[in-house]
């Protein structure tokens, strides 16, 4: 029996549960209390409805209706965008995108081998499929990790099994985002984890050192730390000692993305209760037991949220490399339209990037959100 | 020792399991330990024999909690030796790890860790600690969840079970570890008063099985019963020390008097 106040009659014991009357359910009783609750509201919701359906209808046409998706190429390779031009941003030209978007994936790499960073894509997508589910999450992880990158390098560069060896600097577009952010969060994380443990040890040392740390790297862009890693970095070197450009850039985004993510780590260290630090230790278990059987999973659990708001935005980030001249796929897409033929389409370009890196992005939103209720079952009743 | 008869808080006193011919399983001697500049332990002595109760009581502050803490070292102390099983307590990590082996300990707020179910609470320390094979320890957690009779909630969460529930893991998790010594620090205080006697019940069953046993707590009715001794603290000293009908009924010191008439006049 629910709470029954002074004046209601006494309700008989066991009397049939009635359901919610139809006027406080269902979507007629959701619309009324939501979007039309009184005149105020009924005009903001009529204002903004007509407002999002003139955008809505605005952006159908200028991206379908009026769209132009190919031209004429002359014989001379000239791409024809006279008819493009003639909309005057009427419609959208996804021409440069039907032309383009295999430089815009892969860059530079040669054209008659585009079949390879395409497969690193497919493998990288594969591999974080594999990654996160369930079912696999095990040693075999660990062989499945190194196999595939192992796979990914051999593809790349080439050089072996017949394959034409492809430098570096030739590498661009989608491979090289994902290069960068999967090797960047493959290593910051763990790092992060034994930094954010390290800032609440005990030895002086190593919490002094992990403090330090962060603070020095957290307090800098990562725009500066990608121009030391390129420029000031090879002059600390010895005479002919060359580290690849690429794995520079890597090793910064692994310290930048690291610091970030110590401290969000530790934030979850920190909102664990002292009883189960105490309890794991009343126990016997050992530092590196305790740490990895009781802490770590709860303290992880409960920043699921921030540790993926960290992770997409690093993700984003990884565009920054452009200023040390490496092509990811949002330079590859910006030198797309460098041509004379096709300047001005700047916007479906950015378009088509930019849904790349949305796919990517949700993707790994969603898979968070499914991921936290799973993880957190214990918490629910 | 048979499980099966409950033993109800009202009956007479448990049979003492006192060993006068084992070794102590605990000594104290003189020490002492200090939170910045306060002083929170100030000589204690306490000797505590294998298979003995001994009732902890005393206003908070006291330092009772804290003694019981620096048993198996969740505190240190600072002055003063600490003897468990007969390995004294210091520095040492591999003395730390044998004798933490040996006690167990039950908290206030339960402890239980969250992300795992009940069997995997109780297993958890016998298979990484005591290197048990699986089975084995869940077979030997299901044991005790059966003596603390709650073996059907083995795959629940912590979070789906009564305050009272949860602190008969508790008990059952410490005792997986098949430890000599149970610490108990104040395991009813955070309990509705209709769950007091479940725990109160499971602890007297302990009692009669000849566990060494040191708890704090305000429940007189369960120090009469099962105590051999009571230890009064106050102010961080141990102010008197005796049966539980020396100390209940004849008090010698005004402080002890004081204390007993504001628990009193609290029942």
């Amino acid at each position: 029996m629910s709470d029954i106040t002074a004046n209601s009659p006494p309700v008989a014991a066991g009397s049939p549960p009635r359901s919610a009357p139809i006027t406080a359910v269902g979507p007629i009783a959701w619309l009324r209390t939501n979007l039309f609750s009184g005149w105020l509201s009924t005009a903001v919701t009529l204002v903004l409805g007509y407002l999002v359906i003139r955008a809505v209808m605005g952006f159908v046409d200028w991206a379908f209706i009026n769209a132009i998706w190919s031209v004429p190429v002359a014989p001379n390779g000239q791409a024809q965008t006279q008819a493009c031009r003639e909309l005057q941003g009427s419609g959208a030209c996804w021409a440069v995108v039907t032309e383009k978007h295999r430089f815009m994936l892969f860059g530079t790499y040669p054209y008659e081998q585009h079949w390879r960073p395409a497969l690193v894509c497919i493998l990288f997508v594969a591999l974080y499929i594999v990654s996160a589910l369930k079912r696999f999450w095990n040693w075999t992880l660990v062989p499945i990790w190194i196999g595939t990158l192992t796979a990914i390098g051999v593809l790349m560069w080439g050089g072996l099994f017949g394959l034409p060896y492809v430098p570096q600097e030739r590498w661009g577009g989608l491979p090289i985002t994902l290069i960068l952010a999967t090797f960047g969060l493959a290593f910051a994380f763990p790092l992060s984890i034994l930094v954010a443990l390290g800032r609440r040890s005990s030895l002086p040392a190593i919490k002094v050192l992990c403090i330090l740390y962060v603070e020095l790297i957290r307090g800098v862009p990562l725009i500066s730390l990608l121009f030391m890693a390129s420029v000031m970095f090879p002059l600390f070197l010895p005479e002919g000692m060359n580290i690849d450009k690429l794995l520079r850039a890597q090793i910064a985004i692994i310290l930048f993305a690291g610091a970030y993510l110590a401290e969000v780590v530790r934030a979850g260290l920190q909102a664990l209760p002292k009883g189960q630090y105490e309890a794991a230790d009343a126990m016997g278990l050992s530092y590196w037991q305790k740490t990895g059987l009781i802490i770590l999973p709860q303290a992880l659990r409960t920043v699921i949220p921030p540790l993926v708001n960290t992770f997409i935005g690093f993700f984003k980030d990884t565009s920054l490399v452009l200023i040390i001249g490496i092509f990811d796929l949002l330079t590859a897409g910006k030198t797309a339209i460098v041509e004379p033929s096709w300047q001005g389409f700047g916007i479906e370009v950015y378009v088509f990037v930019g849904s790349i890196y949305l796919v990517f992005c949700f993707a790994m939103s969603k898979y968070s959100a499914g991921l936290e209720s799973d993880l957190n079952r214990h918490r629910r009743r | 020792m048979d499980m099966s008869a409950a033993i109800d808080t009202s009956q007479g006193h448990v049979a003492s399991a006192v060993r006068t011919d084992a070794p102590p399983a605990i000594v104290l001697d003189k020490v002492n330990k200090w939170f910045g500049a306060l002083h929170v332990l100030r000589d204690v002595n306490l000797q505590v024999a294998t298979g003995e109760r001994v009732v902890v009581c005393g206003p908070s502050g006291s330092g009772k909690s804290t003694m019981i803490r620096c048993i198996n070292r969740l505190e240190t102390h600072q002055e003063g030796h600490i003897l468990v099983d007969g390995i004294e307590l210091s520095d040492d990590v591999r003395a730390l790890d044998a004798i933490r082996r040996e006690v167990g300990m039950v908290f206030q707020s339960f402890n239980l860790f969250p992300h795992l179910t009940v069997l995997e609470n109780c297993t958890l320390a016998p298979i990484w600690v005591r290197k048990m094979p699986k089975k084995q320890a869940e077979e030997l957690a299901m044991e005790y969840l059966t003596r603390v009779k709650i073996p059907e909630q083995a795959l629940k969460y912590p979070g789906q079970l009564s305050g009272g529930q949860q602190q008969r893991v508790a008990i059952a998790r410490a005792l997986c570890m098949k430890p000599k010594i149970m610490l108990f620090d104040e395991p009813t205080s955070a309990l509705d008063p209709e769950m007091i006697k479940e725990v109160l019940d499971t602890m007297v069953m302990l009692a009669a099985e000849g566990m060494t046993m040191i708890c704090v707590t305000h429940e007189m009715g369960f120090a009469r019963q099962v105590a051999d001794r009571v230890v009064f603290m106050d102010r961080g000293e141990v102010v008197e020390v005796g049966t539980p009908e020396q100390v209940f009924n004849d008090p010698k010191t005004d402080r002890l008097q004081l204390f007993l008439s504001q628990i009193l006049r609290g029942h």
